[in-house]
């Protein structure tokens, strides 16, 4: 690893104020998961790295007016305990459960996992799919960003140099809803996913009034099957509905090929994920 | 680039510095000489190099140095009182938990850590906390009843 200088801020502010210091030589770091393993194998070599871990109020989970804010700072592990997230969203508890080990999850942070912009992350294809919005200060304010805005390519994001994400805010979805996140591991229970998919359908009766369906691992960023989601919207649910909709996600998902897969077997796998997380969520949603 | 650092290690308060780079599991090794936390794969895999971050595991391999200032931090060493082992380490040895012994120091820290959580685990539980701790002797069972064994006597 080459040396840098390590800085300790204790505010947000303090931490934007070291970031114009060294321009786009300094990184932030949090947990560290991903940003230690890429400094070990010098694939980036900052002058300076700013650490998160001292800044206060950036761990908190609290519910706000129908959604739920979560700190930036906030572990895997603790979004995977939170009563609050399990009580009101328990499909991202879920979520933040399947990644990796329990080891990791008390390392990494939700800032980290979306400033990583990994597409083969769990926790921002839940997040994309529940339309969750990240929050970001950077020299000139506060933005907002919606999730399908955020990611912009291949372990990219759309912040800007200088930025922090300071938390995401997940609205809990509506009475009638129901959720799945299913995770496709042919090779280790921690591993990252050959194919992950959440799903989030909405009921009325035994029609679907709204689904919204996200995928990882299949892509340079997390992604949206917007062609499967239109093909549910108003309709009856059905087995032959479901697997319609994993059809139409073929053509939407973009795969590399692997170790974890062809392109053309994750395009296949895409499908079937995608048919099982709507059986579920719509098991889910019509449970009483 | 260097900082000094404070923290506690096994309950003694210490000093050093470290060079900014230098991973906590390095400054463990080598500027400490505690040489019981290993490493295996060096990317948070493995477990070998497991130890408590006030009271969390963590993958020391991937954590660095610097994270430590300030905080407390448990290696195997710091488990045993004198000559007596910890519970967890005699489960370890009546119940054959481990066979070459090098990913041993990771199995019993992170084996601990479930047990100060959560006491009397269900299989399914000690599986899935302990499914981040390889073992390339495979000596899964045996670890499962070594666990198995120390939650059990702790009812007793």
């Amino acid at each position: 690893m080459n040396g840098f200088d390590y800085r300790v801020p204790r505010t947000v502010d303090e931490a934007l104020a070291i970031l114009r210091e060294y321009g786009e030589d300094a990184r932030v770091i949090a947990g560290g998961t991903a940003l230690v393993t890429m400094l070990r194998q010098r694939l980036v070599r900052p002058a300076c790295l700013v650490s998160l871990r001292d800044v206060q109020g950036l761990d908190r989970i609290e519910a706000a007016n129908g959604a739920l804010r979560v700190g930036a700072l906030v572990t895997h592990r603790q979004a995977e305990t939170s009563p609050l997230v399990r009580e009101r969203i328990p499909v991202l508890a879920e979520t933040f459960r399947r990644v990796a080990t329990v080891r990791i999850r008390h390392m990494a942070t939700l800032g980290g996992a979306l400033a990583h912009a990994d597409p083969n992350q769990d926790p921002p294809v839940t997040l994309l799919a529940l339309g969750a919005r990240v929050q970001v200060s950077g020299a000139g304010g506060q933005r907002e960003l919606a999730m399908d805005e955020f990611f912009r390519d291949y372990y990219e994001s759309a912040l800007e140099p200088g930025e922090i994400i300071t938390g995401v805010t997940v609205p809990v979805p509506p009475a009638g809803s129901g959720a799945a996140f299913v995770k496709f591991l042919p090779r280790t229970a921690d591993d990252y996913a050959t194919v992950a998919v959440a799903a989030i359908v909405t009921s009325d009766g035994d029609r679907c009034r709204d689904a919204r369906i996200a995928l990882g691992s299949v892509g340079v960023t997390p992604l949206r099957g917007r062609a499967a989601e239109a093909l549910l919207s108003g309709e009856r649910f059905s087995q032959g509905l479901a697997e319609a909709a994993g059809e139409a996600v073929k053509g939407e998902v973009d795969p590399l090929s692997d170790h974890r897969g062809s392109a053309g077997y994750k395009r296949d796998m895409a499908a079937v994920m995608v048919r099982r997380a709507l059986t579920q969520a719509w098991e889910a949603a019509r449970r009483p | 680039m260097t900082r000094l650092i404070r923290f506690t290690v096994n309950g003694l308060a210490h000093e050093v510095e470290v060079p900014t780079s230098r991973t906590l599991l390095d400054c463990l090794r080598n500027d400490l000489g505690l040489t019981g936390s290993k490493e295996g794969c060096g990317v948070g895999v493995c477990g070998a190099c497991t130890v408590l971050l006030d009271g969390r595991m963590i993958s020391s391999c991937i954590a660095l140095a610097v994270f430590a200032d300030g905080h407390d931090v448990t290696t195997v060493e710091g488990l045993a009182e004198d000559e007596r082992l910890h519970p967890v380490q005699q489960a370890f040895v009546d119940a054959g938990g481990f066979q070459c012994g090098i990913c041993t120091p990771g199995q019993v820290v992170s084996a601990k850590a479930l047990l100060d959580e959560n006491p009397h685990p269900s299989d399914d539980e000690i599986r899935e906390w302990m499914a981040g701790n390889l073992c390339r002797c495979t000596g899964y069972y045996k670890i499962l009843e070594s666990i198995r064994t120390a939650a059990d006597r702790s009812r007793a």
